[in-house]
């Protein structure tokens, strides 16, 4: 089980980029591990670091720049295309992310995030726009309950989507293999019907 | 009431619906490989708990392996940890590995059709994106993540919202030098990496239904790059050829029984689909990236598309790309020198598509400035190639001849693309160091690579038939 949360409220990480994909979030050499721990350091690994070289941060990349931190990530729209693998989800939750905001997820990355207790949250494209405006010392609220995400400062506010199924998931910490676990009878009486 | 395709499968995978919620959908089939599957089995063991179907799954290693030397140790340690993880975790929960060594490995989705364990009418998941390559048979296919490997390894279902339905058409005869891969880098080009975001994609048209079933799960493969759940063809009389006879396929009178089924999988007349989009066949040419995802790509003998020709918001986009990939703004691709090219992936891997490459450079010779890997898709096309001559023509064209994997498709083995190399790739993605870190990927049919192996530069494979 994983912790749940209903509100956020803080400072945000902008990652001003499109197409956004899961090569970039982990690149393919840091998935040899059999374990889910320890992923945030590589996240963005190419983005973040000349040469592979920590000793080297590429300075404009915004993981790179103190002044922007926070538990939000704000991205361009079709976040997390391409592979599958679960461990962009991963390292974006060790690094410390717990929402990432865009106008457009990618299908598979959004049932990772939102099985490992990362919330995304879809947007229009203008209220993305208008966050990537603000300057770093801006705040964002999440409110999960009401599904609302909201500028502070000046109070704008959408509304996201999320089924109502997931949404007592993400508040409580429940994992879905929970509850096919506990549909087991169901799934030997479906595999009867059709044997 | 009319259905499609998807629905008539769907339907009768649900084993629930959950009140404003996702379905529980019982998947038939599940493919396991050594890279996205060491954590399920972790979180298994954690719970107690066993495989609850078995029989349900089936392991390959294929992502991390050499493609040289496979019969000696993996001299890399993580990766071999992977594989021992793998080897172990089937032994402990009895699943069947086709593992190194095994006549049967090889890329997952290159051998679950050709063992006749891909079916019409199936729900198929793996942990992998490009599972959407088993739709071409009409299943329903697609790739799920970690978490949800260890869901299907634990109760053989899913949790899953229902997506949208588009439907591409295809219509007309393809031009000589055209193939399929081609019509899905058309696609792509026309719809962009995201354009099929949140729904199934049904293929379809008079040029999908004369391909092959190994030319159909080149359009389906590459599918998920248009962002789609999955791809899907309707089964036909070329689906059953394809499947009779194999390993696993129905026997007797269990063939019969299947066979009346599967006739009943298409599209009827009235269904209706959320989007669509038809496109003329006559229109394709041979295609080719030249950015960093594989929506940006162009006919052979276009030019890269300018700053100005583009929409406001994808300006920066294409002056990252253009800058990564070393390109032009506006410049013609064709003429391009290559440093390397792979023939291999889950999208060109198979045994046509070593036939093509070979049909085409039979008593040529790759340029010198190129190395050309070839690297089959598994254990049984190597073999094929191998009782066909196949691996004679390369060899005399100074084409190297691999062993089964993943490869340089995403470079977690050693197979890398070193920094600022151009390599002409059949594989399915072009991300910004998806082959290795800084290298540059564009990517391009069997034959058009084969094309750019012999000329040493992007070239149109049209100018060089007959």
């Amino acid at each position: 089980m994983k912790k749940g949360f209903k509100n956020i409220t803080g400072t945000f990480v902008p990652l001003s980029i499109e197409n956004v994909d899961t090569d970039q979030i982990i690149p393919a050499r840091f998935l040899k591990a059999t374990t889910k721990d320890g992923f945030g350091k590589n996240l963005f690994r190419d983005w973040r670091y000349e040469n592979d070289d920590e000793a080297k941060p590429k300075v404009d990349f915004p993981l790179n720049q103190p002044q922007y931190k926070g538990q939000i990530l704000v991205a361009g729209k079709n976040f997390g295309c391409g592979s599958s693998r679960e461990h962009a989800a991963w390292s974006i939750v060790d690094y410390g992310f717990k929402v990432v905001v865009s106008s457009f997820f990618a299908d598979i990355f959004k049932n990772n995030a939102l099985n490992n207790g990362l919330l995304p949250i879809t947007v229009s494209e203008d209220f993305v726009q208008k966050i990537f405006q603000l300057d770093n010392a801006a705040t964002l609220s999440v409110d999960l309950e009401a599904q609302t995400i909201t500028i502070d400062a000046t109070g704008e506010k959408e509304s996201f989507e999320i089924n109502a199924y997931k949404k007592t998931c993400m508040i409580n910490g429940y994992d879905d293999i929970d509850y096919l676990l506990n549909s087991k009878t169901e799934i030997e009486k479906y595999e009867e019907s059709i044997a | 009431m009319a259905k499609t395709l998807f629905d008539k499968i769907w339907d009768t995978h649900v084993v629930k619906n959950i009140e404003g919620g996702p379905s529980v959908l019982y998947i038939d089939k599940h493919f396991i490989h050594e890279v996205t599957s060491p954590q399920a089995f972790t979180g298994l063991n954690k719970r107690g708990i066993k495989v609850f179907r078995p029989k349900q799954t089936i392991a390959t290693a294929d992502h991390n392996v050499p493609t040289l030397n496979q019969h000696l140790p993996i001299k890399e340690e993580l990766s071999r940890l992977q594989v021992d993880a793998l080897i172990k975790n089937c032994a402990e929960h009895g699943v069947e590995l086709y593992g190194l060594g095994h006549p049967f490995q090889g890329i997952v989705h290159v051998i679950g059709p050709e063992l006749g364990i891909t079916q019409p009418g199936n729900t198929i998941v793996c942990g992998d994106s490009h599972t959407s390559t088993h739709g071409a048979f009409g299943a329903i296919a697609f790739g799920i993540g970690t978490s949800e490997v260890e869901m299907v390894l634990a109760t053989q279902c899913l949790m899953q919202t229902k997506p949208k339905l588009m439907r591409i058409n295809i219509e007309g005869k393809l031009n000589e030098g055209v193939v399929s891969k081609d019509i899905v880098l058309y696609i792509l080009s026309k719809i962009t990496a995201s354009g099929a975001t949140g729904h199934a994609v049904e293929f379809a048209g008079s040029a999908i239904t004369s391909l092959s079933m190994e030319a159909r799960m080149t359009i389906c493969n590459m599918s998920i790059e248009m962002g789609a759940r999955c791809g899907m063809i309707a089964p036909d009389e070329t689906t059953f050829n394809y499947m009779k006879g194999r390993k696993f396929a129905p026997q007797g009178e269990e063939w019969d029984k299947k066979l009346v089924y599967w006739k009943t999988l298409f599209t009827d007349n009235d269904a209706g689909f959320d989007s669509e989009i038809t496109l003329n066949a006559e229109d394709i040419t041979p295609m080719i990236t030249y950015g960093t995802n594989p929506g940006m790509g162009i006919g052979v003998n276009e030019n890269i598309p300018t700053l100005a020709e583009v929409n406001e918001n994808d300006k920066s986009g294409l002056e990252k790309s253009l800058a990564y990939m070393g390109l032009q703004q506006g410049h013609p691709i064709k003429g391009q020198k290559i440093d390397y090219v792979f023939i291999g992936s889950c999208t060109n891997s198979r045994i046509e598509d070593l036939r093509m490459v070979a049909s085409f450079v039979k008593g040529k010779h790759k340029a010198d400035n190129v190395e050309v890997w070839i690297v089959p898709g598994s254990k049984q096309v190597e073999k094929q190639a191998i009782e066909e001559g196949i691996d004679k023509v390369f060899e005399a064209a100074g084409f190297q001849l691999r062993q089964p994997g993943c490869s340089a498709c995403l470079g977690m083995n050693e197979d890398k693309i070193p920094a600022g190399k151009y390599c002409i790739s059949t594989s399915n993605r072009n991300f910004e160091g998806r082959q290795g870190a800084g290298a540059r990927t564009l990517l391009a049919s069997p034959l058009s690579a084969a094309a750019a192996a012999v000329t040493g530069f992007v070239a149109d494979v049209r100018e060089m038939l007959n």
